[in-house]
């Protein structure tokens, strides 16, 4: 279960970047891209391994204050990411 | 083809370098062409510097180094290094002959992302035999080691026919012990020299299933643990064509050693004349070409593709496997039950059960001691 002192971490495998033709962040490994829609490239720039997950909530927030609480969305998303491996928590 | 269709093209997201074709291995499933050329036309460094830095500003993301064999070439470090610096992720696809740990060391300074290694097969007997090539599995087996151990992302290649297709379970257990990451167990496609050895390689449909079979069973004993394995079928079982390169000219761009541009690494054996990177901008190539257009968008599609509901999720297949097969590159793919040439595919299969001519082992290319290129000696 994620909880907001957790710090999420990018999977090795995986290299974040954004590309200007495409407008989006990707996620790049072996072989391979997942094209990032905006809310999950906002979220994903913040996993730098040092960042806990009210971090990334308190950010979020304060970057989009018209967009209304966003923790519900951030958990919905860190927990697919979860799920796809692009994140890794230490124990 | 119309404006329109072009203004649609997206970027060339997938850079395959095919570095040269020259490659100390021997495999009969090779989908090289057979006409191989010669070495002496093959692209010098500087040339391959600016393929890379003008496919990267089109917006190219994804770029492997291919071949034969890669390692062949000594500006490959240098390659790599200029274009992970333009941001591309670097994939090297090698058979592991040539790499020591010292180069997979350098590799990985000048920024190489993740390095796929093929073997042919689950223990020396068997691998070498099909490589042509002495101690061809031991050389594999310690530089996957060295992959992993020195961080990398590793993915395995195994080219799947009729002659290691019995040692699939042998072969997804040598994966988990090397701990790759990715597992490609995929039944040899019958381009270049495999279509040539078509009949000593495909399987027969018992053989797939029963490979299927024991993949699937591999899959559920891992508890989400280990390598994540493919299991790549050979259309030739199939009711309904692959969507080849995701759609010609729409993602994939390879550059063959002397520097032709082509849709696909096979194309070249199709009668269209295509451009070379020696004296046309990768833009102008991807946007204008003539040979690039050819196949793009649904215009030059026969029946049954025209009226067909399906015709956006395979794009008619293979055009490749279409001119092989029928002589004519707009045929529907004959993998297609609705293709009035489907009798073919099942007429390969049906010969592939008593193979009369014998197997070709792949030769090299005409070698020449180039002047600007350097090469390394296996």
């Amino acid at each position: 279960m994620i909880n907001s002192s957790l710090q999420p971490k990018l999977n090795p495998m995986f290299r974040l970047q954004w590309e200007q033709v495409q407008e989006c962040y990707v996620l790049l490994y072996p072989e391979g891209m997942v094209k990032l829609n905006g809310s999950a490239g906002e979220i994903m720039q913040l996993i730098d391994g040092n960042n806990k997950v009210v971090d990334i909530i308190n950010t979020l927030n304060d970057k989009f204050p018209d967009a209304g609480d966003l923790t519900e969305d951030i958990y919905e998303f860190l927990s697919a990411a979860g799920e796809k491996k692009w994140l890794y928590y230490e124990q | 083809m119309n404006n329109e269709t072009q203004t649609k093209v997206g970027p060339p997201l997938w850079l395959l370098a095919e570095l040269t074709y020259d490659c100390p291995l021997h495999c009969p499933y090779c989908s090289n062409p057979t006409d191989l050329g010669d070495t002496k036309d093959e692209l010098n460094t500087q040339q391959w510097l600016d393929v890379f830095t003008q496919a990267r500003a089109m917006g190219a993301v994804q770029l492997g180094f291919s071949g034969g064999e890669p390692l062949l070439r000594k500006d490959l470090e240098q390659m790599v290094k200029h274009s992970r610096e333009l941001g591309f992720y670097t994939n090297l696809i090698t058979s592991g002959i040539g790499l020591t740990e010292k180069r997979i060391a350098k590799l990985k300074v000048a920024g190489l992302d993740h390095i796929q290694i093929s073997f042919q097969g689950a223990d020396p007997e068997m691998n070498d035999i099909i490589a042509g090539r002495g101690n061809a599995f031991d050389q594999k087996f310690k530089m996957a080691q060295s992959v992993k151990e020195q961080g990398y992302p590793m993915v395995l290649n195994f080219v799947i026919s009729k002659q290691n297709i019995s040692q699939v379970e042998d072969i997804m257990r040598l994966s988990c012990l090397l701990k790759a990451d990715y597992v490609e167990l995929a039944t040899a496609q019958y381009y270049g020299w495999a279509f040539a050895n078509r009949d000593h390689l495909l399987p027969s449909q018992k053989q797939m299933v029963d490979a299927e079979k024991i993949v699937n069973e591999f899959r559920d004993k891992q508890n989400g643990k280990g390598p994540k394995f493919f299991f790549i079928t050979p259309d030739y079982f199939e009711d309904r064509p692959k969507a080849c390169m995701n759609g010609w000219g729409s993602t994939f761009l390879t550059i063959a050693p002397d520097g032709s541009a082509l849709p696909c690494h096979s194309a070249k054996m199709l009668p269209l004349k295509f451009p070379n990177v020696k004296n046309k901008s990768i833009s102008h190539i991807w946007q204008q070409d003539f040979a690039f257009n050819r196949f793009r968008g649904d215009s030059w599609m026969p029946e049954p593709c025209q009226s067909c509901d399906e015709k956006e999720k395979d794009f008619g297949g293979c055009r490749c496997q279409a001119f092989m097969m029928t002589g004519n590159m707009d045929a529907t793919d004959p993998v297609c039950s609705k293709s009035p040439d489907h009798h073919l595919v099942q007429e390969a299969i049906e010969l592939a059960k008593n193979p009369k001519e014998p197997i070709f082992e792949r030769v090299n290319q005409r070698n020449f001691k180039g002047e600007d290129i350097v090469r390394i000696k296996l």
